[in-house]
């Protein structure tokens, strides 16, 4: 838990640093497998960062439009970098479609794109997790478990460790099948899907910041079994 | 009649998908169970931490009094850029907000700094809000401030929503910020 890296003067925001780390390995993998689909790396780099910027901005006018007021007061905040005013789910909607015409414009093929993708989503999974071991969040419940850990006051559950062990697992699962036999399109990203949900869905029991609902139920459970169940069930055409 | 493979996939699937419901079931918890709660630590989820200070002017200052109030929790010292950057924020949002309640806390972290270099910038920029003094550090050490400035966003139940590390926060942020907490308040 290394929320700061202090380099002399310089003061790394590490969770920051995890994401753009993963960011960064996950499209040099990715461009290194995009030939095997017909995508050339170009097209491939191209891709994610129509995404990307799409995102960034997307997320930033869903924010200024869900708190117009607090904009109305200071404009320029419109250009100020804190990543708090940015809406994710604004971000990721306009992210999916800036990619969508980008690949249909490019003629990249839905499923291939999204095979060709894999790996980068399966290396940024990583990151995402060291970004959450860096700062403690995403932490555990508590527990009396020898390997627990000592975090914000209690003994508990090294849920951030579990979730990077999980990814790490996955990118090595995804790495063999792909050097195996070819696979039909689709295959190498319903896998990814399947096995994220699944870690997902088996480690969130183990959370202490899970968003509940009615019943104690916790919500990113029953999002990760819905994405699970898409998945088995596209794998299951497949055959 | 023998069973072939997709079948026998289509099983597997079914009972990896029944599996998961058994298991969502198995790992629902009761509604306070998932967040730190009472436990203090500075980090969103949990109690803010607790301290009594002096401020420039004087007067004490105990953040577990300012319960019922939302409170802007910000750490700072005065040779540093972005936290002098973001304090002409703070300060509007002071005068526009503690009618409704609002606490602007400006914690200087005056372990790093020294008091008057503090009430030359707080004069500087006609900053009305109180500003504590952390002559020993506590607080710095407390909220585990590795980077100035770090601002805690602590709802009227005195459970911290949001910590900010690094600035300059833009206005924005603090507005929609506080009319989020605000909000909850109602």
């Amino acid at each position: 838990m290394l929320p700061i890296l202090q380099i002399g003067p310089l003061a790394l925001q590490t969770p920051g640093l995890m994401y753009l780390l993963g960011l960064w390995f996950g499209l040099s993998l990715a461009e290194k497998f995009a030939p095997r689909r017909g995508i050339s790396p170009d097209a491939l780099y191209n891709l994610v960062f129509t995404g990307l910027i799409a995102g960034i901005v997307g997320a930033r006018l869903g924010y200024v439009l869900l708190n117009a007021g607090a904009f109305l007061a200071s404009p320029l905040s419109l250009i100020s970098l804190n990543p708090g005013l940015l809406d994710p789910f604004s971000g990721f909607a306009a992210a999916l479609m800036a990619a969508l015409i980008y690949g249909a414009r490019k003629k990249l093929g839905f499923w291939n794109a999204l095979d060709a993708l894999t790996p980068f989503f399966a290396v940024f999974m990583i990151g995402a997790a060291l970004a959450n071991i860096a700062s403690g969040a995403a932490f555990g419940l508590e527990t009396s478990l020898p390997w627990g850990i000592e975090l914000w006051g209690a003994k508990r559950h090294p849920t951030q460790f579990y979730e990077l062990g999980g990814a790490i697992v996955i990118l090595l699962w995804l790495g063999r099948l792909s050097k195996g036999p070819e696979l039909p399109s689709g295959r190498l990203f319903l896998v990814f899907l399947a096995l994220t949900a699944g870690a997902r869905l088996f480690f969130e029991a183990f959370r202490g910041d899970s968003a509940l609902i009615l019943g104690g139920i916790r919500v990113a459970q029953v999002i990760a079994w819905l994405a699970l169940a898409g998945a088995l069930w596209g794998l299951a055409r497949q055959k | 009649m023998k069973l072939n493979q997709p079948v026998l996939t289509r099983f597997f699937y079914g009972f990896i998908l029944l599996a998961g419901l058994f298991w969502i079931w198995r790992s629902a918890v009761p509604q306070s169970a998932t967040t730190g709660g009472e436990i203090p630590a500075p980090q969103a989820g949990f109690l803010a931490p607790d301290f009594t200070l002096n401020t420039l002017e004087g007067k004490t200052v105990t953040l577990s009094d300012l319960r019922g109030r939302v409170v802007l929790l910000n750490i700072w010292a005065s040779w540093c850029p972005p936290c002098r950057a973001e304090m002409p924020a703070m300060q509007r949002v002071w005068e526009e907000y503690q009618e409704q309640g609002v606490m602007v806390l400006a914690v200087n972290s005056t372990v790093q700094d020294t008091p008057a270099d503090a009430q030359n910038f707080v004069n500087e920029n006609n900053l009305t809000f109180p500003i504590p003094l952390d002559i020993s550090g506590e607080v710095t050490r407390l909220y585990r401030v590795s980077s100035l400035p770090t601002s805690f966003f602590i709802g009227a139940d005195g459970i911290i929503r949001e910590v900010v590390i690094g600035g300059p926060m833009a206005e924005a942020l603090l507005y929609s910020r506080i009319e989020q907490l605000l909000k909850e308040t109602r």
